[in-house]
């Protein structure tokens, strides 16, 4: 855990948390998070107190289940016009995107 | 005529099969009451008076029969339902019609189940008020300028506003119970795993789970037996038959009962009122023959902070499909700006403030260098939690705490504090991180407002909550809001 006194979290930090989760915020909203973010993070860091020293295993689901398979049959899909129905933007039987390649690449 | 719209859903499917009233006119009433006070309410973002009329046709015809035809519900606006509006409160969904129906949802229609339309909640179920949905606030039928709890708070206050005598909900740190506690209604999250999640869009995969509610524990459970099962379609689907939960609520019997009140979950940062409420239900079912003594379970105290780092690591993962490419909207595909740029420019048009601010807290918590000091650390407490529940299980049949430390506050009054409004999910997380079945049952007023009484059982144990339930709700007043703003 980072030192217990100094901010958890930066506006700096944010602003890249926020590019890396394809978020475009402007400046007042990160300048907001930032703030909340370090109180919430220094509320949640008190885990560390009963975690840090005994050695429990970590548990990812309420309900152990083994691998869940179905039979390899082929089954129907949903008809590719209702599936595209709600995009955005479709062309030729296909989700339409905005470029991906620039004139650069 | 009686007024159809105060009739439980038990009493609604004896009206129909008498031939008191048909499924239709059943249905017209509710669209009739809907569209007298939702105005005021805002239980409903979208009300589907066709398909409800058309279902209840059916009912009519005789082509569906069970407990259950005929009698309408409120469905959650985070369940799909194949052609019909589906937006979880975001923008970023507004006008996707799903192309399918969720098992739930597939489930109702076939039970002949009525379905209203879609109710109100905070934006993808991230909150304890509804006021963080994109499309405004739902109002608590006890008190307007109060919140209905939240997430689920549109099927809530359509419960107490008598819109509909049944609702889904789902919780995922509390978004079915916290509701329920304070618009006095009952409210049911099963085991994890207990109801289908197939078409449940998708919050926190691991927590996220759907249940029942009602005005009665009765018509709780038999909404329960309708939705709950096992699905292929969800590879985390338990596979066992569903408890008796309809035979549980008719018991109305606790004699020799063994409940524990968890030692953690009371004390400071409890109203007084809820206090004293908790404690009359309690010693209730003590008068009724139930045991009672005090269970510690000292880890409890660490499932708020684990749950806001668990939860919203998964959301920041499951979010990532709001991608401006494969459903709901775009925002700034000029012709010029890259894929990247109208993803992030979408995103922060089409996601509200709590939605970023999880968004932004996942996203930290899973980064390397913070995982295993944040993530890592708050699945260890999820263990320890689990471990305090398999402990108190060797001493008590059920543990009960209040549902929530306080009652419906003001609209506004915690939207500032991120904080304070996590705060009242602190007695109903645990069970969230454990697994096990939980249920809020009404246990009276404070000042003119509703008190939950929590009951938390062992994983696959869904009975014994409604068994006390039952007990409780016969031993105490009945109790209804007095709808003063509409007259």
């Amino acid at each position: 855990m980072p030192e217990a006194d100094a901010p958890k979290i930066g506006r700096e930090e944010v602003a890249h948390l926020a590019r890396l989760a394809r978020l475009a915020l402007d400046d007042s909203e990160l300048d907001l998070l930032a703030g909340q973010l370090d109180v919430i993070l220094r509320a949640v860091a008190q885990i560390s107190e009963v975690t840090d020293a005994a050695d429990v295993p970590p548990t990812s689901h309420a309900v152990p289940l083994e691998n869940v398979t179905r039979p390899d049959v082929v089954v129907p899909s949903l008809p590719r016009d209702q599936v595209l129905a709600g995009a955005p933007a479709a062309e030729n039987g296909r989700f339409r995107v905005p470029q991906i390649l620039t004139d650069e690449a | 005529m009686t007024d159809l719209t105060r009739l439980t859903a038990v009493e609604t499917r004896e009206a129909i099969t008498s031939g008191q009233a048909s499924a239709v006119e059943v249905a017209q009433a509710h669209l009739d009451r809907i569209a007298a006070v939702d105005d005021r309410v805002h239980a409903f973002l979208h009300v589907d008076a066709d398909g409800a009329l058309a279902q209840a046709k059916r009912v009519d015809a005789g082509e569906i029969t069970g407990p259950l035809a005929g009698v309408p519900l409120a469905l959650k606006d985070v369940m799909t339902m194949e052609g019909i509006p589906t937006t979880c409160g975001s923008r970023i969904l507004e006008g996707w019609r799903p192309p399918y129906d969720a098992t739930v949802t597939a489930r109702l229609k076939a039970a002949g189940v009525v379905i209203l339309g879609k109710t109100n909640m905070d934006e993808f179920a991230m909150g304890s008020s509804t006021e963080h949905s994109a499309y405004g606030p739902t109002r608590n039928p006890w008190d307007l300028d109060r919140i209905p709890g939240g997430s689920g708070g549109g099927s809530s206050a359509a419960l107490a506003s008598y819109q509909a005598p049944l609702a889904i909900g789902t919780d995922t740190g509390g978004s079915i119970r916290q509701p329920a506690s304070v618009t006095g209604t009952v409210g049911v999250k099963p085991t994890y795993g207990g109801v289908s999640r197939y078409g449940l869009v998708a919050f926190s995969s691991s927590l996220d789970q759907a249940g029942p509610c009602a005005r009665t524990v009765l018509d709780a459970a038999l909404l329960h037996e309708v939705i709950a099962g096992h699905d292929p379609r969800d590879s985390t689907s338990i596979d066992a038959p569903v408890p008796p939960v309809v035979d549980a609520a008719r018991l109305r019997d606790v004699t020799g009962l063994r409940i524990g009140v968890v030692k953690e979950l009371q004390g400071d940062g409890y109203e007084a009122g809820v206090t004293a409420r908790f404690e009359e239900a309690v010693e209730t079912l003590r008068g009724l023959g139930a045991t009672v003594s005090e269970v510690s379970c000292p880890h409890f105290d660490y499932a708020l902070p684990a749950y806001y780092l668990i939860a919203p690591s998964e959301a920041s993962s499951n979010l990532a499909r709001f991608d401006a490419v494969r459903y709901g909207l775009r925002v700034g595909d000029d012709g010029v700006a890259s894929l990247e740029e109208v993803m992030a420019k979408t995103r922060a048009v089409g996601f509200g403030a709590e939605v970023k601010r999880r968004i932004i807290l996942g996203t930290y918590a899973l980064s390397s260098g913070y995982y295993d000091a944040y993530y890592g650390q708050a699945q260890k407490v999820r263990t320890l939690i689990t471990r305090d529940f398999q402990a108190a299980w060797s001493q008590v049949d059920v543990l009960v705490a209040p549902t929530c430390p306080t009652v419906a506050f003001p609209l506004g009054a915690k939207l500032e504090d991120p904080l304070a409004m996590y705060k009242q999910d602190i007695c109903s997380i645990p069970a969230n991180l454990y697994g096990g079945p939980a249920a809020s049952f009404p246990a009276g007023l404070s000042d003119g407002l509703p008190v939950g009484l929590q009951v938390m059982a062992p994983t696959l144990r869904e009975d014994l909550l409604y068994q006390v339930g039952g007990a409780l709700e016969a031993a105490l007043p009945a109790q209804a809001p007095t709808l003063s703003w509409e007259s």
